[in-house]
Protein backbone atom coordinates (compact mmCIF):
# COMPACT_ATOMS: atom_id res chain seq x y z
CA UNK A 1 0.00 0.00 0.00
CA UNK A 2 0.99 3.45 -1.06
CA UNK A 3 1.69 6.06 1.75
CA UNK A 4 -0.90 8.11 0.31
CA UNK A 5 -3.70 5.14 0.14
CA UNK A 6 -2.66 4.70 3.53
CA UNK A 7 -3.81 8.25 4.85
CA UNK A 8 -6.35 8.30 2.79
CA UNK A 9 -7.51 4.53 4.69
CA UNK A 10 -6.65 6.04 7.96
CA UNK A 11 -8.56 9.73 7.62
CA UNK A 12 -11.45 7.55 6.12
CA UNK A 13 -11.31 4.70 9.31
CA UNK A 14 -11.12 8.27 11.64
CA UNK A 15 -13.96 10.31 10.43
CA UNK A 16 -16.22 7.43 9.87
CA UNK A 17 -17.30 6.57 13.45
CA UNK A 18 -17.66 10.98 14.29
CA UNK A 19 -20.96 11.44 12.88
CA UNK A 20 -22.19 7.59 13.08
CA UNK A 21 -21.38 7.65 17.27
CA UNK A 22 -23.17 11.50 17.56
CA UNK A 23 -26.75 10.25 16.07
CA UNK A 24 -26.59 6.59 17.55
CA UNK A 25 -25.23 7.26 20.93
CA UNK A 26 -25.94 7.02 23.76
CA UNK A 27 -29.85 7.28 22.46
CA UNK A 28 -29.56 4.43 20.11
CA UNK A 29 -29.47 2.12 22.99
CA UNK A 30 -32.36 3.71 24.81
CA UNK A 31 -34.55 4.14 21.70
CA UNK A 32 -33.81 0.31 20.62
CA UNK A 33 -35.05 -0.60 24.63
CA UNK A 34 -38.42 1.15 23.48
CA UNK A 35 -39.09 -0.10 20.75
CA UNK A 36 -38.35 -3.89 22.22
CA UNK A 37 -40.68 -2.49 24.98
CA UNK A 38 -44.15 -1.48 23.20
CA UNK A 39 -45.08 -5.00 22.28
CA UNK A 40 -43.21 -7.39 25.49
CA UNK A 41 -43.76 -10.93 24.87
CA UNK A 42 -44.22 -10.91 28.83
CA UNK A 43 -47.87 -9.92 28.09
CA UNK A 44 -48.62 -13.29 26.73
CA UNK A 45 -47.02 -14.60 30.01
CA UNK A 46 -49.92 -12.08 31.80
CA UNK A 47 -52.80 -14.00 29.77
CA UNK A 48 -51.30 -17.41 30.85
CA UNK A 49 -51.36 -16.21 34.43
CA UNK A 50 -54.81 -14.76 34.32
CA UNK A 51 -56.10 -18.47 33.36
CA UNK A 52 -53.80 -20.06 35.63
CA UNK A 53 -55.41 -17.88 38.63
CA UNK A 54 -59.10 -18.80 37.62
CA UNK A 55 -58.21 -22.93 36.18
CA UNK A 56 -59.43 -25.29 39.24
CA UNK A 57 -55.79 -26.98 39.22
CA UNK A 58 -53.74 -29.21 41.75
CA UNK A 59 -54.27 -32.48 43.85
CA UNK A 60 -57.60 -30.68 45.37
CA UNK A 61 -58.67 -29.72 41.95
CA UNK A 62 -58.94 -25.56 43.22
CA UNK A 63 -58.57 -22.37 42.21
CA UNK A 64 -56.09 -19.36 43.70
CA UNK A 65 -59.89 -17.04 43.47
CA UNK A 66 -59.37 -17.56 47.15
CA UNK A 67 -55.55 -16.50 47.58
CA UNK A 68 -55.17 -13.77 49.98
CA UNK A 69 -52.17 -11.44 48.95
CA UNK A 70 -53.07 -8.93 52.08
CA UNK A 71 -56.19 -7.48 51.22
CA UNK A 72 -58.34 -9.95 51.36
CA UNK A 73 -59.05 -13.43 49.99
CA UNK A 74 -59.17 -12.60 45.76
CA UNK A 75 -58.19 -9.05 45.79
CA UNK A 76 -55.09 -7.97 43.46
CA UNK A 77 -55.41 -4.32 42.83
CA UNK A 78 -53.64 -2.88 44.81
CA UNK A 79 -51.92 -6.07 46.36
CA UNK A 80 -48.25 -6.36 45.10
CA UNK A 81 -47.38 -2.54 45.96
CA UNK A 82 -47.62 -3.90 49.65
CA UNK A 83 -45.34 -6.68 49.43
CA UNK A 84 -43.70 -7.92 51.25
CA UNK A 85 -45.77 -7.96 54.12
CA UNK A 86 -46.81 -9.84 57.70
CA UNK A 87 -49.17 -12.24 57.18
CA UNK A 88 -50.76 -13.40 60.15
CA UNK A 89 -51.87 -17.09 59.13
CA UNK A 90 -48.22 -18.33 58.31
CA UNK A 91 -46.68 -15.46 61.48
CA UNK A 92 -43.83 -14.75 58.39
CA UNK A 93 -43.09 -11.52 56.26
CA UNK A 94 -44.01 -12.86 52.56
CA UNK A 95 -42.99 -11.79 49.48
CA UNK A 96 -45.94 -12.10 46.21
CA UNK A 97 -43.84 -15.66 45.54
CA UNK A 98 -43.38 -16.85 48.34
CA UNK A 99 -47.00 -15.82 48.94
CA UNK A 100 -48.27 -17.81 45.90
CA UNK A 101 -46.05 -20.68 47.26
CA UNK A 102 -48.29 -20.80 50.12
CA UNK A 103 -51.14 -20.39 48.34
CA UNK A 104 -50.52 -23.04 45.73
CA UNK A 105 -49.42 -25.65 49.21
CA UNK A 106 -52.55 -24.80 50.91
CA UNK A 107 -55.72 -24.17 48.38
CA UNK A 108 -54.46 -26.62 45.91
CA UNK A 109 -52.14 -28.80 47.54
CA UNK A 110 -49.65 -28.84 45.38
CA UNK A 111 -46.11 -29.71 46.98
CA UNK A 112 -43.77 -27.01 47.84
CA UNK A 113 -40.53 -28.90 47.09
CA UNK A 114 -41.77 -29.83 43.50
CA UNK A 115 -42.72 -26.21 42.82
CA UNK A 116 -39.50 -24.36 44.76
CA UNK A 117 -37.80 -26.60 42.21
CA UNK A 118 -39.85 -25.74 39.13
CA UNK A 119 -40.06 -21.53 40.11
CA UNK A 120 -37.50 -20.54 38.34
CA UNK A 121 -37.75 -21.92 34.84
CA UNK A 122 -34.40 -22.91 32.75
CA UNK A 123 -33.52 -20.07 29.81
CA UNK A 124 -35.39 -20.59 26.31
CA UNK A 125 -38.11 -23.07 28.06
CA UNK A 126 -41.37 -22.34 28.14
CA UNK A 127 -41.62 -20.69 31.26
CA UNK A 128 -42.94 -22.07 35.21
CA UNK A 129 -46.73 -21.51 36.15
CA UNK A 130 -45.06 -19.14 39.36
CA UNK A 131 -43.62 -17.01 37.04
CA UNK A 132 -46.99 -16.31 35.10
CA UNK A 133 -48.71 -16.01 37.69
CA UNK A 134 -46.29 -13.33 39.70
CA UNK A 135 -46.48 -11.09 36.46
CA UNK A 136 -50.35 -11.44 36.47
CA UNK A 137 -50.45 -10.66 40.07
CA UNK A 138 -48.25 -7.98 39.84
CA UNK A 139 -49.64 -6.41 36.40
CA UNK A 140 -53.07 -5.78 38.10
CA UNK A 141 -51.25 -3.41 40.45
CA UNK A 142 -50.34 -1.71 37.36
CA UNK A 143 -49.71 1.78 37.65
CA UNK A 144 -50.10 2.54 41.13
CA UNK A 145 -47.35 3.20 43.33
CA UNK A 146 -44.85 0.98 45.65
CA UNK A 147 -45.85 1.25 49.22
CA UNK A 148 -44.21 -0.69 51.73
CA UNK A 149 -45.14 -0.49 55.20
CA UNK A 150 -42.89 -1.56 57.96
CA UNK A 151 -45.55 -1.42 60.34
CA UNK A 152 -45.26 -5.08 61.98
CA UNK A 153 -41.95 -5.41 64.37
CA UNK A 154 -41.32 -8.44 61.84
CA UNK A 155 -41.86 -6.05 58.56
CA UNK A 156 -39.28 -3.87 60.18
CA UNK A 157 -37.15 -6.92 61.45
CA UNK A 158 -36.88 -8.29 57.75
CA UNK A 159 -36.00 -4.39 56.44
CA UNK A 160 -33.17 -4.66 58.65
CA UNK A 161 -31.87 -8.03 58.19
CA UNK A 162 -31.92 -7.17 54.32
CA UNK A 163 -30.79 -3.70 54.96
CA UNK A 164 -27.35 -5.52 56.56
CA UNK A 165 -27.30 -8.45 54.19
CA UNK A 166 -27.21 -5.60 51.09
CA UNK A 167 -24.25 -4.11 52.71
CA UNK A 168 -22.46 -7.18 54.27
CA UNK A 169 -19.41 -8.25 52.34
CA UNK A 170 -18.84 -12.36 52.03
CA UNK A 171 -18.32 -15.66 49.87
CA UNK A 172 -15.17 -16.40 48.43
CA UNK A 173 -14.93 -13.04 46.45
CA UNK A 174 -15.37 -10.83 49.64
CA UNK A 175 -18.57 -9.51 47.81
CA UNK A 176 -21.54 -7.23 49.17
CA UNK A 177 -24.77 -6.55 47.05
CA UNK A 178 -23.46 -2.86 47.55
CA UNK A 179 -20.00 -3.23 46.40
CA UNK A 180 -21.45 -3.30 42.87
CA UNK A 181 -24.51 -1.48 43.07
CA UNK A 182 -23.59 1.37 45.45
CA UNK A 183 -22.01 4.15 42.91
CA UNK A 184 -22.99 5.80 39.81
CA UNK A 185 -21.62 4.43 36.36
CA UNK A 186 -20.85 1.38 37.28
CA UNK A 187 -21.20 -1.21 35.03
CA UNK A 188 -20.02 -4.86 34.71
CA UNK A 189 -18.89 -5.80 30.97
CA UNK A 190 -21.35 -3.79 28.51
CA UNK A 191 -24.32 -3.59 31.40
CA UNK A 192 -24.84 -0.40 33.18
CA UNK A 193 -25.15 -1.57 37.26
CA UNK A 194 -28.31 0.00 38.97
CA UNK A 195 -27.45 2.23 41.47
CA UNK A 196 -29.32 1.27 44.31
CA UNK A 197 -28.37 3.31 46.86
CA UNK A 198 -30.06 6.23 44.28
CA UNK A 199 -33.82 6.59 44.93
CA UNK A 200 -34.40 7.29 40.87
CA UNK A 201 -32.58 3.92 39.62
CA UNK A 202 -33.64 1.80 42.65
CA UNK A 203 -37.29 2.86 41.77
CA UNK A 204 -36.91 2.41 37.96
CA UNK A 205 -36.10 -1.29 39.26
CA UNK A 206 -38.72 -3.00 42.05
CA UNK A 207 -41.72 -1.16 39.33
CA UNK A 208 -40.72 -3.36 36.37
CA UNK A 209 -39.63 -7.02 37.91
CA UNK A 210 -40.95 -9.50 37.16
CA UNK A 211 -40.01 -8.50 33.62
CA UNK A 212 -39.31 -10.34 30.30
CA UNK A 213 -35.42 -11.46 29.68
CA UNK A 214 -35.01 -11.16 26.33
CA UNK A 215 -32.00 -13.58 25.97
CA UNK A 216 -33.39 -15.88 28.32
CA UNK A 217 -37.23 -16.30 26.52
CA UNK A 218 -38.75 -15.92 29.86
CA UNK A 219 -40.45 -13.93 32.30
CA UNK A 220 -37.95 -13.46 35.30
CA UNK A 221 -39.07 -12.61 38.94
CA UNK A 222 -37.64 -10.87 41.42
CA UNK A 223 -36.64 -13.83 43.30
CA UNK A 224 -35.10 -14.81 40.01
CA UNK A 225 -33.05 -11.61 40.31
CA UNK A 226 -31.70 -12.38 43.67
CA UNK A 227 -30.87 -15.66 42.98
CA UNK A 228 -28.52 -14.78 39.80
CA UNK A 229 -27.18 -11.85 41.96
CA UNK A 230 -26.18 -14.58 44.65
CA UNK A 231 -24.75 -17.08 41.73
CA UNK A 232 -22.86 -13.99 40.57
CA UNK A 233 -21.20 -13.21 43.52
CA UNK A 234 -20.54 -16.87 44.13
CA UNK A 235 -22.62 -17.09 47.37
CA UNK A 236 -24.21 -20.53 47.87
CA UNK A 237 -27.37 -21.13 46.16
CA UNK A 238 -30.14 -18.54 47.09
CA UNK A 239 -33.32 -21.06 48.48
CA UNK A 240 -36.44 -20.41 46.60
CA UNK A 241 -38.90 -18.19 48.92
CA UNK A 242 -36.39 -18.36 52.00
CA UNK A 243 -36.24 -15.44 54.51
CA UNK A 244 -32.59 -14.31 53.10
CA UNK A 245 -34.56 -13.31 49.87
CA UNK A 246 -37.84 -12.20 51.12
CA UNK A 247 -35.60 -9.70 53.57
CA UNK A 248 -33.29 -8.81 50.78
CA UNK A 249 -36.62 -7.98 48.51
CA UNK A 250 -38.34 -6.30 52.02
CA UNK A 251 -35.22 -3.71 51.78
CA UNK A 252 -35.23 -3.27 48.35
CA UNK A 253 -38.78 -2.73 47.54
CA UNK A 254 -39.45 -0.30 50.75
CA UNK A 255 -36.25 1.79 49.44
CA UNK A 256 -38.19 1.88 45.78
CA UNK A 257 -41.18 3.20 47.98
CA UNK A 258 -42.94 5.60 45.38
CA UNK A 259 -42.04 3.40 42.25
CA UNK A 260 -44.73 3.25 39.62
CA UNK A 261 -45.48 -0.24 39.06
CA UNK A 262 -45.64 -1.37 35.05
CA UNK A 263 -45.24 -4.64 34.35
CA UNK A 264 -43.62 -6.62 31.54
CA UNK A 265 -40.90 -5.15 32.25
CA UNK A 266 -38.41 -5.53 29.79
CA UNK A 267 -34.73 -7.18 30.16
CA UNK A 268 -31.69 -7.20 28.15
CA UNK B 1 -48.72 -27.74 22.58
CA UNK B 2 -49.49 -23.63 21.16
CA UNK B 3 -50.55 -20.96 23.29
CA UNK B 4 -52.82 -18.12 22.37
CA UNK B 5 -51.45 -15.03 20.68
CA UNK B 6 -52.41 -11.89 21.41
CA UNK B 7 -53.72 -9.63 19.06
CA UNK B 8 -54.42 -6.09 19.41
CA UNK B 9 -56.27 -4.13 16.13
CA UNK B 10 -57.20 -0.29 16.67
CA UNK B 11 -58.38 2.31 14.18
CA UNK B 12 -56.74 5.09 13.18
CA UNK B 13 -58.37 6.83 10.40
CA UNK B 14 -59.63 4.16 8.28
CA UNK B 15 -56.78 2.28 8.50
CA UNK B 16 -56.59 -0.84 11.21
CA UNK B 17 -52.93 -0.79 13.13
CA UNK B 18 -52.65 -4.29 13.41
CA UNK B 19 -49.92 -5.73 16.47
CA UNK B 20 -49.71 -9.60 17.07
CA UNK B 21 -47.60 -11.15 20.00
CA UNK B 22 -46.76 -15.03 19.07
CA UNK B 23 -45.55 -17.66 21.35
CA UNK B 24 -43.02 -19.73 19.63
CA UNK B 25 -39.73 -20.78 20.14
CA UNK B 26 -38.80 -20.62 16.79
CA UNK B 27 -35.62 -22.82 17.01
CA UNK B 28 -33.03 -22.51 14.30
CA UNK B 29 -32.08 -26.03 14.01
CA UNK B 30 -27.86 -24.41 15.15
CA UNK B 31 -28.17 -24.27 18.65
CA UNK B 32 -27.06 -27.61 20.90
CA UNK B 33 -28.34 -28.54 24.02
CA UNK B 34 -26.81 -29.41 27.14
CA UNK B 35 -25.56 -33.19 25.60
CA UNK B 36 -24.07 -31.27 22.84
CA UNK B 37 -27.18 -32.96 20.43
CA UNK B 38 -28.39 -30.18 17.87
CA UNK B 39 -32.03 -28.96 19.17
CA UNK B 40 -34.19 -30.00 16.09
CA UNK B 41 -35.28 -26.88 13.82
CA UNK B 42 -39.06 -25.51 14.45
CA UNK B 43 -39.96 -22.36 13.31
CA UNK B 44 -43.35 -20.36 11.73
CA UNK B 45 -42.99 -21.13 8.37
CA UNK B 46 -46.68 -19.52 7.04
CA UNK B 47 -48.27 -16.61 8.99
CA UNK B 48 -51.93 -15.38 7.24
CA UNK B 49 -53.86 -12.89 8.31
CA UNK B 50 -57.39 -12.08 7.18
CA UNK B 51 -59.66 -9.20 7.49
CA UNK B 52 -63.39 -10.24 7.48
CA UNK B 53 -62.64 -13.56 5.86
CA UNK B 54 -60.39 -11.78 3.35
CA UNK B 55 -56.26 -12.43 3.03
CA UNK B 56 -54.40 -8.93 3.66
CA UNK B 57 -51.31 -11.01 4.79
CA UNK B 58 -49.95 -14.38 3.79
CA UNK B 59 -46.24 -14.62 4.63
CA UNK B 60 -43.26 -17.32 4.89
CA UNK B 61 -40.95 -16.85 7.51
CA UNK B 62 -37.86 -18.49 8.30
CA UNK B 63 -35.61 -19.36 11.42
CA UNK B 64 -34.35 -15.80 10.86
CA UNK B 65 -37.64 -14.57 13.05
CA UNK B 66 -37.15 -14.36 16.44
CA UNK B 67 -38.45 -16.05 19.81
CA UNK B 68 -41.43 -15.21 19.95
CA UNK B 69 -41.90 -12.93 17.36
CA UNK B 70 -44.14 -9.56 17.19
CA UNK B 71 -45.86 -8.95 14.06
CA UNK B 72 -47.23 -5.62 12.74
CA UNK B 73 -49.22 -4.65 10.18
CA UNK B 74 -51.46 -1.58 8.75
CA UNK B 75 -55.02 -3.16 7.16
CA UNK B 76 -56.29 -0.15 5.33
CA UNK B 77 -60.50 0.55 5.22
CA UNK B 78 -61.39 -1.13 8.41
CA UNK B 79 -64.19 -0.67 10.36
CA UNK B 80 -64.54 -0.91 14.25
CA UNK B 81 -65.94 -4.29 14.77
CA UNK B 82 -64.22 -6.17 12.01
CA UNK B 83 -62.77 -8.96 12.74
CA UNK B 84 -59.19 -9.83 12.67
CA UNK B 85 -57.73 -13.75 12.36
CA UNK B 86 -54.29 -14.90 12.56
CA UNK B 87 -53.46 -18.55 11.60
CA UNK B 88 -49.84 -19.39 11.62
CA UNK B 89 -48.36 -22.85 10.74
CA UNK B 90 -45.07 -24.08 11.30
CA UNK B 91 -42.50 -26.62 10.21
CA UNK B 92 -43.99 -29.36 12.19
CA UNK B 93 -47.24 -28.94 11.01
CA UNK B 94 -48.54 -27.55 14.40
CA UNK B 95 -50.97 -24.57 13.60
CA UNK B 96 -52.82 -22.30 15.61
CA UNK B 97 -55.76 -19.58 14.84
CA UNK B 98 -56.47 -16.52 17.01
CA UNK B 99 -59.32 -13.66 16.14
CA UNK B 100 -59.81 -10.20 17.54
CA UNK B 101 -62.48 -7.57 16.53
CA UNK B 102 -61.16 -3.76 15.88
CA UNK B 103 -61.39 -1.51 18.37
CA UNK B 104 -62.55 2.02 17.92
CA UNK B 105 -59.46 4.56 17.98
CA UNK B 106 -59.11 5.49 21.12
Amino acid sequence: MSSVRRWIAAIAVAALPWPLAAQTEPNGLALGRKMLLEDNPGELWIDRGKDLFSQKRGPRNESLERCDFGLGPGKLEGASVRLPRYFADTGHVQDLESRLLTCMVELQGFKREDLAKSALSPALSSGSDIEALAIYVTSRSNGMKMNVTLDHPQEREMYEVGRYLFHRRSGQTDFACVTCHGDADKRIRLQDLVNMTDRKQIQEVVGSWPAYRGSHGVVRTMQWRMYDCFWQMRLPELAYGSDVSIALITYLHRQGNGAVVQVPGFKR
Amino acid sequence: MSEPMRIRATLQGDVADVRILMRHPMETGQRKDAQGQIIPVHFIQNVTVTHNGKTVLDAQWSQAVSRDPFLGLRVKGAKAGDKIAVTWTDNKGDKRTDEATVAAAS
